[in-house]
């Protein structure tokens, strides 16, 4: 499904026009977006250096590709990794900004950009370059779907465990360059872990790359590794080399209720602490039940494990309420394995479920189990089809202090009246959503106080915490705050930003720090 | 290196805490591959604003700096390639930090690897990156390595359970990168510097994550009296999916060789044997061992012994981690390679290993990480004989050649250092070299920290400082 691009279709006449971020101060009236002349680039070099059909000069196909209330001059869509260096030099010689993009389902995460010239969209290159099941290793080009590629994947029994949010549009070069999480990271680690190495066009039109194909390798720096969540800043990703791994036998679900959230998070302590390494393991607060409760998400399970029945899972999901209470806390866990492992894991994800005083607690087959790990995937699409203005956040707080961050946070939501989603990984990562019915100037300063108190919550637990989605309006009052990184390394992250893009011709997204 | 310098050094550390008598150097000059670079002078920090003060003034007298662990290196990655002052972190040894509930430690770059292990084992937990040398080798060292070890094959190396680092650049700035909670915020600058080989900064505190022990392992020993046989199975154990904690191989010679010093009760008349390991709950543990043993006999293992308590368990592993030991026994000089390949291309891989060491009158012995493809031929050779050297090293190239023509790479653990870098052009090109190089220069622009490694020396900026050569150990270079 395309996403809520209010500024966009309301206002067309914005179109080229970017806002001057600068003058806009945090915490003053909510004011709508200055507005400044259109950069006006010659599309028609472009047009010498590719196919006609594959670049976008015309208002309504440029609208697709515009972030928060940016739209870009000309969008290029190269068939080849050579094409889009080609690209990448013209725009090097002329000063011109470039954003990447794939299926562009995350293009909008964190700060809206400065400057953005040419769209250069990266899903026309999309082959499997290299897969050897027996080596368990894959080489793909970056606009390849995940989907796609797990579709491959799993005739050999295979997969890779990157079940990001839109999973079933998202491209593997927006998987990696957006740096997002699946909720499978409980067993498989994040793509840092099984990321091995890439190609990519550097900011002087550079075709590098770096790693390799081989699981395990310390040639050369690990350069692939910065562009996961690099947002494109650094340069355009053209190939990727993933390990793979073998699908799960018979995946699983746990679910257990909680009428409190200190309950909740007890038992998912009890767990990590067990000898047990489900594949997801993760509390959702009641905000969120009541959403899984209501809501599908329009993008289908995957077919990723090989036990599964192919075809049903195209069907949407059932909803879970027959599980769960909507007004409790949930545990949820994933699991896999043979039928003595499973019943392992039903047993002791039971007992540890009971001695923390669970309300209810399910265990789901193959079958259903679907319809929970498809929602906490697609969580963060839920929370945004839930509110249009719903503004997302990144928490890293240290496990141990996550009753105490969700406490927090639900009292600070509850007085201002905000419907809040929380979703609390067992690794440390907890996404928040904050969800106005309604979209009004109020809510907008309730979201901004909101966000801020966020960002000095995360302070005061010693985590960080960053914006992922938001709207745009809102997005201009929390520029400097969108990312709370402490500043030693700001000069260094700086220099690595000029080394890989010596012109800054790439998304610059950071406009305070980088 | 001026005597001005060492006194500013003595003054800012105690003359107890800097070296720089020739006889002292001498013990410097070495670690565990067959380069050898000097310092003039070695200091020994105990704290990040020492190292940033030592920095500081190296800078003043434009002196290279080389960070050096507990010298267990393989790849001459730690040896000043052209003089100067070698940083010794051996004294900063302290564990920060322990925080068991969320399963982290920071500690300083001179703690043993083995003993975080057994500083966390009362609770569980454990540092899982184990190199062979992990009761002497340092945390630091295995951070700016990315070492590996035989359990990586399931775990990760070092990257993979690195989460933040306190790092010194070259003009005493003391930085804090990554994140002790989670994700790293913008770039990743943790998963950069660890396995840069001290090229890009000095690292002076370590946020690891802690493992949490398995509730059950079996340890399987299979026979083979062929190596196809072995490899075949490591290859078929690969394509079906199952991953176990350990697949370490050892080829007929190089079993024998142990055998005769461990007596880890390997069968002295097989082609190979395969040391397996599965972990993890009990009754997963009990499938995998299952299938790996019918695997094995599938593959016509002549035996599949499954280690029935800790002693047994231990012995086997006694063999296989005491195995350079046993070379000593052998051998004046061995020549340890690192290549990676394609777990599915083994076979054939040890063939050509075989030819090659043929061609050049070798013996070649292969103990190996066989489960992620991370090969170590082992190449026996006489140093005090040049021209034999010679051989070993054009016969180490053809060998490292062919295992990147198949799909692989120079190395898998032991890092690029001084040994391999004149081989780094056969996986990357100029382009790549340019980049690497300005991300160099973005932490290190002067080439003051260990210059002239990792890149080749035409590519990289630390030639000028690169002082000609006159040992008899040349680094292997590319030839047709």
């Amino acid at each position: 499904m395309p996403q809520p691009r209010e500024l966009v279709t309301a206002h067309p006449c914005e179109s080229v026009l970017a806002p001057l971020l600068e003058h806009v101060r945090i915490g003053g009236r909510i004011t709508k977006p200055a507005l400044v002349t259109p950069s006006l680039i010659s599309t028609h070099a472009l047009e010498s250096l590719l196919n006609p059909s594959r670049l976008l000069v015309d208002p309504a196909s440029l609208a697709s590709y515009a972030i928060d209330n940016l739209i870009p001059s000309a969008a290029a869509r190269p068939a080849s990794a050579e094409e889009a260096a080609e690209i990448v030099r013209f725009a090097a010689k002329e000063k011109l900004a470039v954003i990447p993009s794939g299926a562009r389902t995350k293009l909008s995460l964190g700060a809206t950009p400065i400057k953005y010239d040419i769209a250069l969209d990266i899903s026309g290159v999309n082959q499997i370059a290299h897969y050897d099941p027996a080596d368990l290793t894959v080489s793909v080009d970056a606009g390849m779907p995940v989907a796609a590629l797990n579709a491959a994947l799993v005739e050999q029994h295979q997969f890779l465990p990157l079940l990001v949010p839109y999973y079933s549009q998202s491209t593997i070069g927006g998987a990696i360059a957006s740096g997002m999480d699946s909720p499978l990271r409980n067993a498989y680690g994040s793509a840092r872990d099984f990321l091995l190495g890439a190609e990519f066009i550097d900011g002087t039109g550079a075709r590098v790359k770096s790693g390799g194909r081989v699981v395990k390798n310390v040639a050369g720096y690990d350069l692939h590794k910065l562009l996961v969540g690099s947002l494109g800043t650094l340069a355009v990703i053209t190939r990727l080399n993933f390990r793979t791994f073998p699908a799960p036998l018979q995946p699983s679900g746990f679910l257990a209720s909680f009428s409190t959230c200190e309950a909740a998070i007890q038992a998912r302590r009890q767990v990590v602490q067990s000898a047990l390494i489900p594949l997801t393991l993760d509390v959702i607060n009641p905000g969120v039940a009541r959403i899984f409760a209501e809501r599908t998400p329009t993008t289908p399970e995957p077919a990723v494990f090989a036990s599964e029945n192919h075809q049903a899972a195209e069907t949407s999901l059932p909803l879970p309420g027959q599980w769960f209470r909507s007004n409790d806390w949930q545990l949820c866990a994933g699991f896999a394995g043979v039928p003595e492992v499973l019943d392992r894991y039903a047993r002791d994800l039971t007992r540890i479920a009971e001695d923390c005083n669970a309300t209810s607690v399910s265990i789901l087959d193959a079958t259903t189990r679907p319809t929970i790990w498809g929602r906490l995937r697609e969580a963060l699409p839920l929370f945004r089809q839930s509110s249009s203005t719903a503004t997302v956040l990144k928490l890293n707080v240290l496990p141990a202090r996550h009753a105490q961050a969700i406490t927090i946070l639900e009292s600070v939501a509850n007085a201002a009246s905000l419907p809040l989603a929380i979703v609390a990984r067992a690794s440390g990562t907890l996404y928040i959503a904050l969800m106005p019915e309604s979209a009004s100037e109020s809510s907008s300063e309730t979201l901004i106080l909101m966000t801020q108190e966020v960002f000095a919550l995360s302070r005061s637990l010693y985590g960080d915490a960053s914006l992922l989605f938001a709207p745009a309006t809102i997005k201009l009052h929390l520029h400097s705050i969108l990312d709370s990184r402490p500043t030693s390394d700001l000069s260094v992250m700086r220099n690595v930003k000029s080394a890989f893009d010596p012109q800054h011709i790439f998304a610059t997204l950071y406009p305070n720090p980088l | 290196m001026t005597q001005i310098l060492i006194r500013e050094l003595e003054r800012l550390l105690g003359r107890s805490a800097v070296l720089h008598q020739p006889e002292d150097m001498l013990l410097y000059e070495y670690d565990g591959s067959p380069e050898k670079g000097r310092p003039d002078a070695v200091v020994f920090p105990g704290t990040t604003n020492e190292v940033s003060r030592i920095v500081k003034l190296a800078a003043q007298h434009d002196v290279p700096i080389v960070g050096r662990g507990a010298g267990t290196g393989l790849s001459g990655g730690a040896l000043p390639r052209s003089g100067g002052l070698l940083i010794a972190f051996t004294r900063m040894n302290r564990i920060l930090d322990l925080d068991i509930e969320n399963q982290r430690a920071v500690v300083q770059p001179g703690v043993i690897n083995f003993d975080l292990t057994r500083a966390v084992e009362h609770a569980g937990l454990y540092f899982a990156p184990d190199p062979s040398s992990q009761k002497s080798c340092t945390i630091g060292g295995n951070v700016a390595a990315n070492a590996g070890g035989p359990h990586t094959l399931a775990y990760g190396v070092t990257a993979n359970h690195v989460v933040a680092l306190e790092i010194v650049l070259p003009d005493g700035q003391i930085v804090r990168v990554g994140r002790k909670q989670g994700d790293a915020s913008v770039y990743d600058l943790t998963a950069l510097l660890v396995g840069s080989e001290g090229t890009l900064a000095l690292i002076t505190e370590i946020t690891v994550k802690l493992s949490r022990k398995p509730e059950a392992v079996k340890t399987l020993l299979a026979i083979f009296d062929t190596i196809d046989d072995a490899s075949e199975t490591v290859a078929d154990i690969t394509a079906r999916g199952i991953t176990p904690a350990a697949c370490e191989m050892l080829d007929g010679w190089m079993l024998r060789t142990v055998e005769d010093y461990i007596h880890a009760g390997y069968p002295r008349d097989s082609a190979a044997v395969l040391l397996l390991e599965v972990e993890g709950l009990m009754e997963a543990v009990a499938a995998q061992a299952a299938s790996v043993d019918e695997i094995c006999r599938t593959h016509h293992a002549r035996e599949v012994r499954i280690a029935r308590d800790d002693q047994e368990r231990d012995l086997l592993w006694k063999g296989r981690k005491n195995a350079f030991g046993a070379l000593g026994r052998v051998s004046a000089g061995i020549y340890v390679l690192d290549g990676v390949i394609p777990r599915s291309k083994l076979p054939q891989t040890l063939r050509r290993i075989q030819e090659i060491g043929d061609q050049y009158g070798f013996r070649i012995g292969n103990i190996f990480h066989a489960g992620d493809g991370n090969l170590h031929p082992i190449v026996l050779y006489d140093p005090r004989d040049a021209d034999q050297f010679q051989r070993a090293i054009k016969a180490s190239a053809e060998i490292i050649r062919y295992c990147v023509e198949i799909g692989g790479s120079l190395s898998g653990e032991h890092g690029i250092g001084m040994e391999k870098s004149e081989l780094m052009p056969l996986l990357f090109s100029d382009d790549d070299f340019a980049l690497m190089r300005r991300v160099h220069d973005a932490f290190n622009p002067n080439c003051s920290l260990n210059p002239g490694k990792v890149f080749p020396l035409n590519k990289g900026c630390g030639e000028t400082r690169i002082r000609s050569r006159s040992d008899n150990h040349p680094t292997p270079a590319i030839t047709s």
